[in-house]
């Protein structure tokens, strides 16, 4: 019952602390290791980053990750280094030297989950600025300005570490229970099911990097979760001849080779969605089930026209992740059910996918607007198009007037009163602290003239980030 | 052994930095008995407190709950005026004003606590818009006004006269280490408080007069801070105080540390201001006159804000010569946080005013901006005097604009610019640059103080106080660089301990950009008052007078003579010479008299100049910064590697203020945007990929600590650039519509000022 981990190489068996305590929390207070710090709580500014090691080959591979929104439970089984497990008596690491050497610290206060992505990314060698960027995401700098560490990054990318030995993992437990919690983490979609069905009160809990939040900013515990983290059947990604085939519990960055194979625009988008660390937790069938109207893959499913698997005592069902999704944060799933598996049929021959996010901020920021279009154009003639948006609606939804308004008309550049009237009828977005619902209406209208001048003129740049 | 000053050295902590065991305050061993404080905050904006009921709290066991009567002293911690209460005292004047605050064993339990503090209000008519309330005449103090000559002579003179408004937004410090104290009770009432300030003395005011203590019973102490930007002057007095007053009732020590979302709400910012202008000026773009009204948004009381106003209004001028000006500050009351001290201090916001009415009239007169700027730069007398009276002696604006076209070629960057928008419909690209003029001293002269403690002991180590605060700037090694400099001796023979208002008393903020000028004098006077003594006793065993005694390369020497430091600390010892000294530094020169707003309130003016280019998306808004380059006067730098760290760092985040970081509130009054998720400053692909900062290298004319000059706030209204920069983008779209961009250019901004313009680009 007690969950067992590798601490900075030391073994650690918690029996005590509830399993919703977050890690971060356990770290400072329980392991009285105070280099991880608390900066927000909400897994948006990094300075909490540690790192998650699994074997992998001969060799750890360490995925960074936000300690604050990670509950303890999840930890069972796995490596856990944190930046004082870096440093071997007072002789520093060399991503640590490295850091200090280029000036990469002012106040301090971020340093530690700097020091742990970047040991992270040293892992895999050569980075080019796109990747060190996209490792760095996660990880703000109130200080710096992060040109010093982007050039440390660069200085320890040249100079990769061999991978270390693998330690052997504390085996997982399927349960654990402590301070009137119980988590549990079945290995089989069996088991899953079968709690499920048991237990319909339990919180379902993926990557827990959207229901860490409530542990985490609102400190309330969860007295009984169901993790999909360990359930083998869901953490494939399968090339069927029908489509890809993506387990419910594969995260984001497990996932993201294989989809950004079939589909080079949504991998682009995966490297926009949240961090590296949240994206070493986060899932697919997480975001999905979580059914948030600026959920960023679904618009990319729905475009898609994919489907979902769900899984429950009387076997699987299919549907489309257009009927799953019924409404603001609600789903088709019968509470005895759980997400199995997403499969997202292949584009056709002559068919292309683009994905936009529009957000305040290019890395790290939830969308203001998402839209993803799925478009075949032949001679001239868009001949069909699946247009969906995020941000728009109480759900992600296609638009459905505004592919009708488009489709088998000459590809040409719609008149802007045409695609603007459609996407009236399609949508009513809202005002909030991201946009106003006329920004909203404006960009969404624009992002089909976007679409138009990236099938019709390779020639014009349409994004600044490309330049 | 090369000198250890006008090098680059690292921050001192940086090795504890990036191992982990930097301690910040929620990181040090609790002690005994500690308690976890939590804020009870208000959910109105405006709101009579009808009855608090703390009973249900403090039922719980090992819980204590305060509210405004349950100060023993005085409940107001106002930094400038009075009537700032630690915890709201009858009224509530914004979501997220601290009423209560109760502290507990645990922080679940304080948590637990503070849900069960019942708090009656009866709603009053709230002010939440800029606008209504400059409509209703509400103020938090009373208007300012910088100027000399007829303005309104001069407007009518002039051949052409426009006027135009801007508005620009607030900003939090996302300081990565929250507001954070640590109350300690010590014996017969003392209180020893650990707090995360810029300002122990102020804090150590705020506890003592809400606990009715005398100044001396409180010690204030903080080591370093996580990042403070402003944030933590006035704003950390208010958590320290609480905490204090918790541990006081409790008496235990208590911990008061604000989660993200509470210091968000609660806490003050950057004030937003809405500028107006109307100016007078020649065909050649000579301004004649200029009235400028600057309505600042002060929140709910005054803080600092009559000084961040007065800094505004005296930098509304940044490099130019105005005949006749009239700049009035409005310091407008809403019932919001109160907003304040955040790096450049009202400068920003003047500055941004300044080049708004530039620009404007360079668009006029269909002349490049930088020619008008040259024209209108101070020159020689009678060019040279302010509208608050200081005469420029230092003006090197023109050489420093001249180096940085002469590093960037701005004639080649523009033609590249215009050939890549002669065939880019969509994204759209612009230059601008921003040349800068920044006055370094407090405004208020009194301020312009620092002390040190410096003591040398047998073994030749040095141990170094001031009144300066580290918040990650950099002070403490520059500090015990001058130090360690003065004594001839290796940096790390320096050591530099915990800011502590027991060791040097009254000090100042460290603000202003001021802590290495104040502090380092200080501690340099300190350090040469122990040398001469230490020259008498070594001359004396040498046979050789003082003055030919000589400190370098860790030795004290005389001809062939020569002993350790250490050997010559000893010697001195032997010899029962003092080895200890506090040295004392007041800036000369300065005076300012704030009733007619005018004097000499700054000792020098450093200088700047900017130049960035920008890709602006005219179909989405969105905006990326491509590249800029700097040229920033540092003086003769005491260390290059950390002043490029604050340029670098300032750009940055001036960058996120003009850009991507919005403060939004609910309807209600409620700020919506309470967290890094919705809160978004820069993040590292944000940067220029293309980022060149070059330090001046060259003596300040005034006598500072070895010639060098301030830099923690000047680089920051080098960003205003950028936001020149989406302008100019935006006027290269197609159209005859004005130029409207409000501060922040988020993209729904920059889309909208698209549309105003004429549509977008690529129509057609």
């Amino acid at each position: 019952m007690a969950i067992a981990f590798v601490l900075n190489g030391e073994s650690v068996r918690e029996a005590t602390a509830a399993p919703s305590t977050t890690v971060l929390d356990y770290l400072r207070t329980r392991a009285h290791l105070t280099g991880t710090k608390e900066g927000c709580a909400e897994g948006d500014c990094g300075a909490c980053t540690i790192a998650i090691g699994r074997a992998d080959g001969e060799g750890v591979r360490w995925q960074a990750a936000n300690a604050c929104l990670m509950l303890l439970s999840q930890l069972d089984g796995a490596l856990v280094k944190t930046v004082e497990g870096l440093a071997t008596g007072d002789a520093l690491h060399p991503v640590q030297l490295v850091l200090a050497e280029s000036d990469g610290t002012q106040c301090g206060f971020c340093t530690p989950g700097i020091v742990m992505s970047l040991y992270v990314l040293q892992q895999d060698g050569a980075a080019d600025d796109a990747t060190i960027h996209e490792a760095l995401a996660g990880n703000l700098c109130r200080c710096t300005g992060y040109r010093p560490i982007v050039d440390a990054a660069r200085a320890l990318c040249a100079a990769p570490q061999a991978r270390e030995p693998a330690v052997a993992a504390p085996r997982p437990s399927t349960a654990h229970g402590a301070a009137g919690e119980l988590h549990l983490s079945p290995d089989n979609l069996a088991d899953l099911v079968a709690l499920r069905a048991t237990h319909p009160e339990a919180v379902l809990i993926a990557g827990a990097t959207d229901l860490g939040l409530i542990a985490s900013k609102q400190r309330r515990g969860f007295s009984l979760a169901i993790s999909t983290r360990r359930v083998a059947e869901l953490k494939h990604v399968t090339r069927e001849p029908d489509g890809l085939v993506v387990g419910a519990a594969v995260t984001y960055a497990d996932g993201l080779p294989a989809v950004e194979a079939a589909f080079p625009a949504f991998g682009a988008l995966i490297r926009r969605i949240g961090s590296r660390q949240i994206r070493a937790l986060g899932t697919f069938g997480g975001n999905l089930g979580t059914a948030s109207p600026v959920g960023d893959t679904l618009p990319v499913l729905l475009a898609l026209d994919a489907q979902v698997e769900l899984a429950g005592p009387a076997g699987s069902r299919w549907m489309k992740v257009d009927d799953f999704l019924t409404g603001y944060r609600t789903t088709a799933l019968a509470p005895d059910e759980v997400i199995a598996a997403l499969r997202l049929p292949y584009l056709a021959e002559g068919e292309q996918l683009h994905v936009w996010k529009l957000s305040k901020r290019h890395d790290q920021d939830i969308s203001t607007v998402l839209a993803a279009f799925r478009v075949r154009i032949a001679d001239g003639v868009l001949v069909s198009i699946e247009a969906a948006f995020g941000g728009m609606a109480e759900r992600a939804k296609r638009a459905r007037a505004l592919e009708a308004a488009l489709t088998g008309a000459p590809w040409g550049e719609a008149a802007p009163e045409r695609i603007e009237a459609a996407l009236a009828a399609d949508f009513a977005p809202l005002s909030d602290h991201r946009a106003s619902a006329a920004y909203r209406r404006a960009a969404a209208a624009n992002l089909v003239r976007r679409l138009h001048l990236a099938t019709m003129r390779p020639d014009v740049a349409i994004e600044v980030h490309a330049l | 052994m090369s000198r250890v000053v006008h090098a680059p050295a690292r921050h001192e902590s940086a090795s504890a930095h990036v191992s982990g065991r930097a301690l910040y305050l929620d990181d040090m061993p609790e002690p005994p008995g500690l308690l976890h404080g939590v804020l009870v905050l208000s959910p109105h904006p405006h709101a009579r407190i009808v009855s608090i009921d703390l009973s249900a709290a403090r039922a719980l066991p090992g819980v204590v709950a305060v509210a405004a009567g349950d100060v023993p002293g005085v409940n107001d911690i106002a930094p400038i005026r009075t009537g700032e209460p630690a915890l709201a005292q009858g009224v509530v004047e914004y979501v997220g004003h601290p009423v209560a605050a109760v502290a507990a064993p645990t922080l679940d339990e304080a948590r637990s606590a503070a849900a069960l503090v019942k708090i009656e209000y009866e709603k009053l008519p709230a002010l939440l818009d800029l606008e209504e309330a400059l409509a209703a005449g509400a103020r938090v103090a009373p208007d300012q006004m910088v100027g000399r000559g007829d303005v309104d002579a001069a407007l009518a003179a002039a051949p052409h006269r426009i006027t135009g408004e801007v508005c620009c937004g607030g900003q939090d410090h996302f300081y990565l280490e929250g507001q954070i104290a640590i109350a300690v009770p010590g014996e017969d009432r003392d209180m020893q408080v650990y707090s995360s300030t810029q300002h122990p003395t102020e804090a150590q005011h705020g506890v003592a007069h809400v606990l009715g203590l005398p100044f001396a019973a409180v010690t204030v102490e903080v080591r370093r801070m996580g990042g403070a930007f402003g944030g933590k002057e006035s704003q950390a007095t208010i958590i320290a105080a609480i905490a204090a007053l918790l541990a006081h009732h409790a008496r235990k020590p208590v911990k008061l540390r604000l989660p993200r979302d509470v210091d968000m709400e609660a806490t003050g910012k950057r004030h937003p201001f809405r500028i107006r202008w109307n100016v007078g000026f020649d065909s050649e773009g000579r301004l004649a006159g200029l009235d400028l009204e600057l309505a600042a948004d002060c929140g709910n009381v005054a803080d600092l804000s009559p000084a961040v106003v007065s800094r505004a209004l005296c930098h509304a001028d940044n490099c130019y010569f105005i005949p006749a000006a009239r700049y009035r500050g409005l310091l407008v009351k809403t019932n919001t946080v109160s907003n304040t001290a955040f790096r450049g201090f009202g400068a920003p916001q003047g500055m941004l005013a300044i080049e708004a009415v530039m620009e404007a009239v360079a668009r006029h007169l269909g002349l490049p901006i930088e020619e008008l700027r040259a024209a209108n730069f101070y020159g020689d007398a009678p060019r040279n005097i302010t509208p608050y009276g200081q005469e420029v002696e230092d003006n090197i604006i023109a050489e420093v604009v001249a180096e940085l076209d002469g590093r960037a070629d701005l004639a080649a960057w523009r033609r590249d610019i215009a050939a890549f928008n002669a065939t880019s419909p969509i994204i759209r690209k612009g230059l601008a640059t921003m040349p800068i003029k920044f006055g370094v001293s407090f405004n208020l002269t009194t301020l312009n103080q620092a002390g040190a403690l410096v003591h040398v002991y047998t073994d030749g180590s040095v141990h170094l106080n001031h009144g300066g605060t580290e918040m990650g700037q950099g002070l403490f090694v520059k500090v015990a660089q001058v130090v360690a400099d003065a004594f001839g001796i290796p940096l790390d023979h320096v050591r530099v301990s915990a800011t502590s208002t027991a060791k040097v008393p009254n000090t100042s903020p460290t603000a202003a950009s001021s802590g290495s000028d104040l502090n380092g004098m200080a501690a340099l006077i300190a350090a040469q008052e122990i040398r001469g003594r230490m020259a008498g006793v070594v001359g004396a065993r040498f046979g050789v007078p003082a003055e030919d005694v000589v400190f370098a390369d860790g030795r004290v020497s005389a001809g062939n003579q020569s002993l350790s430091f250490g050997e010559a600390a000893k010697l001195a010892w032997q010899e029962r010479v003092q080895l200890s000294a506090a040295g004392f530094y007041k800036t000369p020169k300065i005076h300012f008299d704030l009733a007619t707003a005018q004097g000499r309130p700054f000792y020098y003016y450093t200088y700047g100049a900017a130049a960035a280019e920008v890709a602006v998306d005219t179909l989405t808004g969105e905006v990326r910064v491509l590249r800029a380059e700097i040229v920033q006067d540092c003086g003769r730098s005491l260390n290059p590697a950390i002043d490029l760290g604050q340029v670098e760092g300032a750009f940055v985040q001036g960058l996120g203020w003009l850009t991507c970081e919005e403060l939004k509130w609910t309807p209600e009054g409620r700020l919506a945007t309470r967290g890094p998720s919705t809160y978004k400053i820069p993040g590292s692909r944000d940067v220029p990929p293309d980022f060149r900062v070059h330090l001046l290298d060259r003596p300040n004319r005034e006598e500072t600590v070895l010639r060098s000059k301030a830099v923690g706030e000047p680089p920051l209204m080098l960003a205003i650039s950028v936001w020149l920069a989406i302008r100019d983008a935006i006027a290269s779209v197609a159209g005859e519509g004005p130029i409207r961009l409000d501060a922040p250019a988020t993209p729904e901004r920059v889309l909208e000022a698209v549309a105003l313009r004429g549509g977008h680009a690529g129509a057609g």
